[in-house]
């Protein structure tokens, strides 16, 4: 990913910043200008709390290049409390225990690096609740 | 509107074709649908390829494809919509000759996977590069977090699943343009490599080299072309959440539902009226969820249609009998008109040993990306 992109998504991967709808509550994660849900254009800044739930999984075998040091490796969609649905990494636990309803911690990680003389590019992972 | 018809088809052998460049496939393919016409020239044409900037490093491919067929002049256009191109350009060339723009349009789809390119990179670009890719999901990791979904929501087997992979080889094993043509168990399905856990290896349609070319025109002039001729009845397109974490359930293919309601009305008929049908298995769970989506099964059970027979040859709908992208091959931009191949030619009674018996109706829906478009066309032997 060339760096000015990584760049200008810093609140979003570091932060956790996304935005709630003035109109319907809906929050939306990354932020974006429009609402999905009503069409409406005027958001607050949230930051969501750094927990969630699985809502589906899997473990990925065959993995992109970037990732092959890390196969198998867990996938999963993690809802916050704040009803922002979005997709990482579960780790610190054997990935096929990562199900749909495990309740997981959100821990700023990194999560690939940039080619080999790249910026290394961070972001959240799950970490399973003990 | 004016009432279109496919008139020819053509297209190449599908799978590891080394000899062949994109070009080549592509010149194939339509020459062959010209050829099968008996059409000397065209008004216009729509190229289907979900990435040739990727898999060989080529884009300016409608005035490329036309100089390569000898047809330098024409108006030439390439279409994407990642996975679903090639039933995007069906639709573009429907809708031109429909419009009255246009009498004699040609639709094709090419893709040349096989050319070294890194096949997982250039797919997940169909994929959200911002808030999925980035962390490190494959697309057979998604539709195995959408398998998964299904398996928790509506109770859906691993055995379901294999029995879509032991169908669609059944079907394709008789198709000879197929790449695999052998038939597989479900213990084979079941024991195969794991890839993206529910998912294993024979769950997930392979790379493919392949090209696949109709041409269309409006159905008064049919009879010039073709004694057979079939009729496009209606075309729907949809789009859904870019993003699966989008969605609020993760198991339900909200774009090809809708598509399939819109071309459904367009064709003045209901899921219980079609025949045949092509759909998009790109995974053994596409084809579930799919099926459901297009209402040949209930919602939440489509799992067993497979195994007890429901959508296999000589059951009530028959899904995939050319093997689906499962067996058949899946040269991602080619293939929603090879589908549409198979329709035109089940419809046409010229599909020898998969032939469903008395196909009057059939339908194609063709997906792009984890489902965030979708395209189904119906069509009618007439």
């Amino acid at each position: 990913m060339p760096s000015p992109r990584y760049a200008r998504e810093i609140p979003t991967r570091y932060r956790l910043e996304a935005g709630r709808c003035k109109g319907c509550g809906k929050v939306v994660y990354p932020a974006r200008l429009v609402c999905p849900a009503c069409r409406g254009r005027d958001f607050e800044t949230v930051t969501l709390s750094r927990k969630g739930k699985v809502i589906t999984s899997t473990v990925v075998h065959v993995p992109p290049d970037d990732f092959l040091m890390e196969a198998p490796y867990a996938m999963a969609v993690v809802e916050t409390p704040e009803g922002a649905r979005f997709m990482t990494q579960v780790v610190d636990c054997d990935p096929s225990t990562v199900l749909p309803g495990m309740d997981v911690a959100l821990e700023f990680r990194l999560i690939r690096k940039e080619g080999k003389s790249g910026i290394l590019c961070y972001g959240h992972k799950g970490v399973p609740v003990a | 509107m004016r009432e279109v018809a496919i008139v020819g088809a053509g297209m190449t052998r599908f799978g590891e074709l080394w000899k062949y460049s994109l070009r080549d496939m592509f010149v194939e393919a339509a020459s062959g649908a010209l050829h099968d016409a008996g059409a000397d020239r065209l008004d216009s044409m729509y190229v289907g390829c979900m990435s040739g900037g990727q898999f060989v490093g080529q884009e300016h491919l409608g005035p490329l494809m036309a100089d390569h067929l000898g047809m330098t002049g024409v108006a030439a256009v390439h279409v994407e919509s990642a996975c679903a191109s090639g039933g995007v350009a069906l639709r573009q060339a429907f809708m031109e000759v429909a419009s009255g723009m246009s009498d004699l349009v040609l639709a094709a789809g090419i893709e040349k996977m096989n050319d070294g390119a890194d096949v997982t990179n250039v797919l997940a670009t169909a994929a959200d590069q911002e808030t999925e890719v980035y962390y490190g999901i494959t697309f057979p990791g998604l539709y195995a977090m959408i398998a998964r979904a299904h398996m928790q929501q509506y109770g859906t087997t691993e055995e379901d699943l294999a029995w879509v992979a032991v169908k669609n080889h059944k079907h394709g094993a008789m198709n000879e343009k197929a790449q695999f043509r052998r038939e597989v168990t479900a213990e084979e399905v079941m024991s195969s490599s794991m890839v993206s856990e529910p998912l294993r290896l024979l769950h997930c349609s392979p790379v493919t080299d392949g090209a696949a070319a109709v041409l269309v025109c409006p159905l008064e002039m049919a009879k010039q072309f073709t004694d057979r001729p079939v009729k496009i009845l209606a075309s729907g397109l949809a789009t859904g959440s870019m993003a699966l974490a989008d969605r609020e359930d993760p198991a339900v293919l909200d774009s090809v539902q809708k598509s399939g309601e819109r071309a459904y009305e367009m064709a003045g008929i209901g899921p219980r009226d079609v025949n045949v049908a092509e759909v998009h298995d790109c995974f053994t769970i596409a084809e579930i969820c799919c099926t459901e989506a297009l209402g040949f099964v209930e919602k939440g059970k489509g799992g067993p249609a497979a195994k007890e027979g429901f959508t296999a040859l000589g059951g009530c709908i028959p899904v995939n009998t050319s093997g689906g992208l499962k067996s058949k091959g899946h040269p991602v931009g080619a293939t929603g008109i090879a589908q549409t191949i198979e329709i035109f030619r089940q419809l046409r009674g010229e599909a020898g040993a998969r032939q469903v018996e008395n196909a009057r109706i059939g339908l194609t829906q063709n997906m792009g990306g984890s489902g965030a478009s979708s395209v189904v066309h119906i069509f009618e032997g007439v």
